[in-house]
């Protein structure tokens, strides 16, 4: 795992935000099915969760730290919800977390254990080295490579920066929060990681 | 009888040269005016940012305190502290000092308004269960009154209610007593709205029998 660049003016304001990348080689498609161990795995993760689990979700440390992060990035988390507490209401209102391809498989498994949130982009189309940053003064912070804006913090890239059919490096990142332990970013890229090298 | 002032001789923009002593004074004066600016800006730049962390702090703090109130509000029925209204498109972005200012406003006065909740909520249910006392020590004074697990703050369907013993002859002697009911009613299945009575369908919600 590699610390990606936090832009210096981020850094002063935010002490504590950081941003993790992990380089994956994967041997197939990541966007094909997921393996039927995957699914099972998302399965009994399924039932094991709970409606008042859900509810106190917000004041476990990783999804509290998260929280606090969306607030000072003006955001409402009870409006946007933090990954983890998105995953969960979404599991609670279908019943079930549904499988829909390996790589979305293996993000949601990563997600569910660790609270923390991981992205994926394809390694080919990235130019240079990830950073977190703000598009001006005041302006939006996003994750960007050389080429320029990749996606907003906490939000999925356009799909043209999305891993496909042809994809054989698959580029995971995390944003970590102060209050979120180091471990918990690391095991989650290191899950994804995982699942999706098989 | 007042003397009339001497007329100011004009000073001159440019200072005749051949003082050094009086540039060197002046040149001292002008940088010492210089650093104080410089200084002072400075200073609100770094007590800006101070006044940033400090937001940020209470921010935390804030959302902890309103995390708290809504887990505490959901055994009793939760309380919803609905988010207040954004002006701007929602991205994430650094926050300016009254932009900082006005989230921690409003999220304030989220908690405000999330405790008032809880405490009526509170309030109510002490009444309930006020009542409920009262019937089980004079159920004979409470005739048919109801008091449900809602009200009391628990969960279920139960309905507390005074009814008579061995029914009219309960209701003649007088013996009274709080009955529970047994619970939820059970779930069935809805009917498509074609099939259902034209008066019925029109009604949002079916009436259920307690009990």
């Amino acid at each position: 795992m590699a610390a990606g660049r936090v832009a210096p003016e981020l850094a002063a304001e935010l002490p504590g935000l950081s941003l993790h990348v992990e380089r994956v080689a994967v041997a197939g498609s990541v966007v094909g099915r997921a393996p039927r161990e995957l699914r099972e795995r998302l399965a009994e993760l399924s039932d094991g969760v709970r409606g008042a689990q859900a509810v106190a979700l917000r004041r476990e440390p990783v999804p509290a730290a998260y929280r606090v992060l969306f607030r000072h990035l003006g955001l409402d988390p009870d409006e946007h919800r933090v990954p983890i507490e998105a995953a969960m209401l979404d599991r609670l209102m279908r019943g079930g977390f549904r499988s829909r391809s390996l790589l979305d498989d293996a993000l949601l498994v990563a997600l569910v254990e660790t609270g923390v949130g991981v992205w994926a982009l394809a390694g080919e189309r990235l130019r240079g080295e990830l950073e977190l940053r703000a598009e001006a003064p005041g302006g939006r912070v996003v994750v960007g490579d050389d080429a320029g804006t990749i996606a907003a913090a906490f939000a999925w890239p356009g799909a043209e920066r999305l891993p496909s059919k042809a994809t054989r490096e698959v580029v995971l990142y995390a944003i970590g929060a102060a209050g979120v332990p180091e471990v918990f970013v690391e095991e989650a890229l290191w899950t994804a990681g995982e699942l999706l090298a098989g | 009888m007042a003397r009339r002032a001497a007329p100011r001789r004009p000073v001159p923009l440019r200072q005749p040269a051949g003082d050094p002593a009086r540039d060197a004074r002046v040149a001292g004066t002008l940088a010492g005016m210089e650093e104080l600016l410089v200084r002072s800006a400075v200073d609100v730049a770094v007590d800006e940012a101070a006044a940033r962390r400090t937001l940020r702090a209470q921010l935390a703090r804030l959302e902890r305190e309103l995390s708290d109130a809504l887990i505490a509000a959901f055994g009793h029925g939760g309380v919803v502290a609905a988010p207040a209204p954004t002006e701007r498109a929602p991205a994430p972005r650094l926050l300016s000092l009254g932009e900082l200012e006005a989230h921690r406003d409003r999220l304030t006065a989220r908690i405000a308004q999330a405790r008032r909740a809880l405490a009526d909520r509170t309030a109510a249910e002490e009444r309930a269960r006020i009542r409920l006392e009262r019937m089980l020590l004079e159920p004979g004074r409470h005739r048919f009154e109801r008091v449900t697990a809602a009200e009391l703050g628990e969960g279920g369907c139960g309905v507390y209610e005074v009814r008579p013993r061995l029914g009219l002859i309960g209701m003649l002697a007088g013996w009274w007593q709080v009955k529970l009911s047994s619970g939820c009613p059970l779930a069935t299945r809805a009917r498509p709205l074609s099939r259902r009575h034209p008066s019925e369908a029109e009604r949002p919600f079916r009436h259920h029998s307690g009990g």
